[in-house]
């Protein structure tokens, strides 16, 4: 008897993420969304340019890779291409969608497009090798914040979920993490709820998940699971910061 | 072979690009060939809009006219930018409601017509354009009221059916003048 | 067939590109094109398809670039500094094989530039816009009459070969009315078995992608691509060559400046000079053939552009430098006269085509 497989939505690639990475945690999560809503056959998800770029491989449903920043503007032309049976997600890291995409971020929440995006915030530049990220915290040293990130020199981090939780638009917005067993459980709640909140029509679904680098944090897996619950979750906490639906805002 | 080219010019909101559609589509249901040029961007707001429209009997080349064979003035700056490039033995036809001076050249043909005037004493004030577009097609060869009719009929909507009765009364006006 | 009924060539690009099958449209407004996006605007949404003023012209193209990957026909139009911007999603597309149908109503630049007619983005057209070795079809409307014509062909062409296609207008195309008939035998878009609309679990999954890590795959990538470009250099490219048969001199010209230059022949040749045109309807492909033969036969060939000489090197090149090769130009907004193309070509003339 099989008691722990990989999602169908998965395929079999193995991935490139670093040892410690949550990002295979999210993509099983999004995959075993997929497939018990049964929405594998027509999802077509959409990659972002970062640690995650290449996600394209392992997720069995079509993908399309978009240019660094772009993806919801790719996903609002894919959905708008067949409204009634296109499933799509964005899957898109920090400096993906809170810097150089950060207008088709906004304006695709304004719009109350569609689509359920899955922003994995990990408050660094991964790919490039650990810079200073949009949501990289005050004080954070990374290589181009090398004396930590100076507030008065190069300004705050932005709070994703607060931030968008102004606007009129977006359906459903929530922060969770991965860091534990409870929080993983919690994430995919919130991650089948922003599909389900797309195939009932309900619009912009945006799950922020607070993720580790270990190799960029310079820490042991373990430890960066622990600087999430001591550093990142005090400065982006977690819960929902709109549902529309459910009359909450935060 | 015969070509046409008119250039009419005046106010934004004088109804300037609609005369040049109208006469382009008199054009177009005389079997002609035909192209209407506007000028466009920040200087159709209240400066001087102009309109080149251009009937010929072979394809049209340029949409572009240096030197208009008739230059339709509805106020004195057109007057003043457009008189000297009108080609010799050409016509000019002036509003002379809004353009108090005379025409400077003598080897073109004028007609002035007080349009706006007459315009606001018919109660259609808004259509000079016309009254001056009526007198045109006097001048360039007979004035045919269901012809007129016809083209009236492509530019202005069905929904607007009270629009062309107005309009056909304008340009009757201006032939008439 | 119908009658003809008055239309701005932007009009006429918009309601051929619904005939041809387009149902999104994706830009952002800018002058002197905004004609397009106001057409789609009120058109769109009663005939079941999708019309979206975009956030910006790299959300537009990246909209575009979505619909493309699922399949669909769908175009973007803009004016010169907004194809700049538009320059990434070019280039991705190009490197992830999508068709599309992107319109450039050329201004006067560079930068902001004016919002007069201009035909100084040839280089940005033809050398591809963005980054990296490809090409779009680029074709080049003298008339509101081709304006639709060239835009139902743009979209064939687009699906036929996986490529973006790109109507290269200006702001006299696109404003200018004149009589068009809008009757086409459109060719259905062909079967698109890569595209991303979902597996229904029936097959592998589809990716759309220009990421390529392994250069060895990037070369093979790039050299296919050019293959089919080599292709479509051979068997696409389109021009009209007009009163070349006796023709001493040649005059090159495209769109607004093909039609200033017409008159200008007419004339030369009334007053007993042997000009002819030929009128490149591709600019890339580049029509190279008529050139080849020209050069053969007449002793000069004069650019007339809308540019400080963009054009001009590629008739250089088609030529092979056999005859000399002049440029008649104005930039910024102006556009050439009839005038100063029949001073240009009594000027050759005089030389015998000599420099």
């Amino acid at each position: 008897m099989v008691v722990f497989d990989k999602p169908h939505s998965l395929n079999e690639m193995s991935m490139h993420y670093c040892p410690g990475c949550t990002h295979g945690i999210i993509h099983r999560l999004v995959a075993e969304v997929m497939d018990e809503l049964g929405i594998e056959g027509r999802t077509i998800g959409v990659a972002p340019v970062g640690c995650s770029v290449m996600a394209y491989n392992y997720f069995n449903c079509d993908m399309i890779e978009a240019a660094h920043g772009r993806a919801p503007a790719v996903a609002t032309g894919v959905k708008r291409a067949d409204p009634e049976n296109h499933v799509v997600f964005t899957y898109q890291g920090d400096g993906d969608l809170a810097s150089i995409g950060m207008a088709e971020t906004v304006h695709a929440a304004a719009r109350n497009e569609n689509i359920t995006v899955i922003f994995v915030n990990n408050a660094i530049y991964g790919m490039t090798g650990g810079q200073m990220a949009p949501t990289s915290l005050p004080g954070q040293v990374t290589q181009t914040s090398p004396y930590g990130r100076d507030v008065n020199h190069c300004g705050y981090p932005i709070k994703v979920c607060e931030m968008l939780s102004q606007l009129d638009g977006p359906e459903y917005l929530e922060r969770v993490t991965v860091n534990s067993v409870k929080a993983v459980r919690n994430a995919k709640k919130a991650i089948k709820k922003a599909f389900q909140n797309q195939l009932d029509g309900k619009g912009f679904s945006l799950v922020e998940v607070v993720s580790s680098c270990p190799t960029n944090w310079g820490l042991t897996p373990q430890q960066a699971l622990k600087w999430i619950d001591e550093k990142m979750i005090p400065y982006y906490p977690l819960g929902v910061y709109k549902d529309r639906s459910a009359g909450e805002d935060k | 072979m015969s070509t046409k080219q008119m250039l009419l010019s005046g106010f934004g909101g004088q109804g300037i690009l609609f005369a040049g559609k109208f006469l382009a589509y008199k054009g177009l249901t005389d079997g002609k060939q035909v192209s209407w040029l506007p000028s466009y961007g920040p200087e159709m707001r209240g400066g001087t809009a102009s309109c080149s429209v251009i009937i010929s009997d072979e394809a049209v080349g340029s949409p572009i006219i240096s030197n208009p064979d008739i230059l339709v003035a509805m106020n004195l700056p057109s007057l003043d930018k457009f008189e000297k490039s009108v080609v010799s033995g050409g016509i000019i036809l002036a509003d002379s409601t809004l353009i108090e001076r005379k025409v400077e050249r003598d080897d073109v043909t004028v007609y002035y017509i007080p349009a706006t005037r007459l315009a606001s004493e018919n109660g259609f004030p808004t259509l000079a354009n016309m009254i001056l577009m009526g007198k045109l097609l006097e001048v360039l060869g007979g004035f045919n009221a269901e012809d007129v009719k016809a083209t009236l009929s492509k530019v202005i909507s069905a929904k607007r059916a009270d629009m062309l009765e107005t309009n056909l009364k304008a340009l009757k006006l201006g032939a008439d003048f | 067939m119908a009658d003809k009924v008055l239309m701005k060539g932007n009009e006429a690009i918009a309601e051929a590109a619904i005939i041809a099958g387009c149902r999104h449209y994706f830009g952002y407004p800018i002058t002197p094109q905004t004609e397009i996006a106001a057409y789609m605007a009120k058109k769109m949404p009663k005939i079941g398809g999708a019309f979206l003023q975009a956030e910006s012209e790299i959300a537009a193209i990246n909209m575009v670039y979505g619909v493309a990957a699922a399949g669909r026909r769908v175009m973007t139009s803009s004016s010169s500094p907004g194809i700049s911007l538009k320059s990434e999603g070019l280039s991705y597309m190009a490197g992830s094989d999508l068709p599309a149908l992107v319109v450039n109503v050329q201004r006067g630049g560079p930068g902001l530039g004016g919002i007069q007619p201009s035909q100084s983005d040839y280089f940005q057209a033809t050398r591809g816009s963005g980054h990296g070795d490809y090409h779009m079809i680029v074709l080049a409307p003298a008339s509101v009459q081709e304006m639709a014509e060239l835009t139902v062909k743009g979209f064939e062409l687009a699906d036929t070969y996986r490529m973006t296609s790109m109507i290269l207008a200006d702001g006299t195309m696109g404003q200018m009315m004149e009589p068009v008939s809008l009757e086409f035998d459109v060719k259905p878009a062909p079967e698109k078995p890569w595209a991303t609309v979902g597996t229904k679990l029936q097959r592998k999954h589809n990716i759309v992608n220009s990421l390529s890590l392994v250069p060895e795959e990037l070369e093979q990538l790039n050299f296919e691509r050019y293959e089919k470009y080599n292709y479509i250099k051979e068997n696409e490219a389109m021009y009209e060559e007009y009163l070349m048969d006796d023709a001493e001199y040649a005059i090159a010209a495209f769109g607004i400046a093909s039609r200033v230059a017409k008159n200008a022949v007419n004339e030369a040749r009334k007053q007993g000079i042997k000009v002819g045109m030929i009128r490149p309807i591709t600019l890339w492909p580049f029509p190279v053939a008529p050139f080849k033969k020209a050069a053969d036969k007449v002793k000069a060939i004069i650019s007339v552009e809308l540019s400080m000489g963009q054009m001009i090197e590629d008739v250089r090149l088609a030529t092979e430098c056999k005859v000399p090769v002049t440029l008649c130009n104005r930039v910024g907004g102006m556009i050439v006269s009839p005038e100063q193309v029949l001073e240009a070509i009594k000027e050759v003339a005089e030389n015998g085509g000599a420099k």
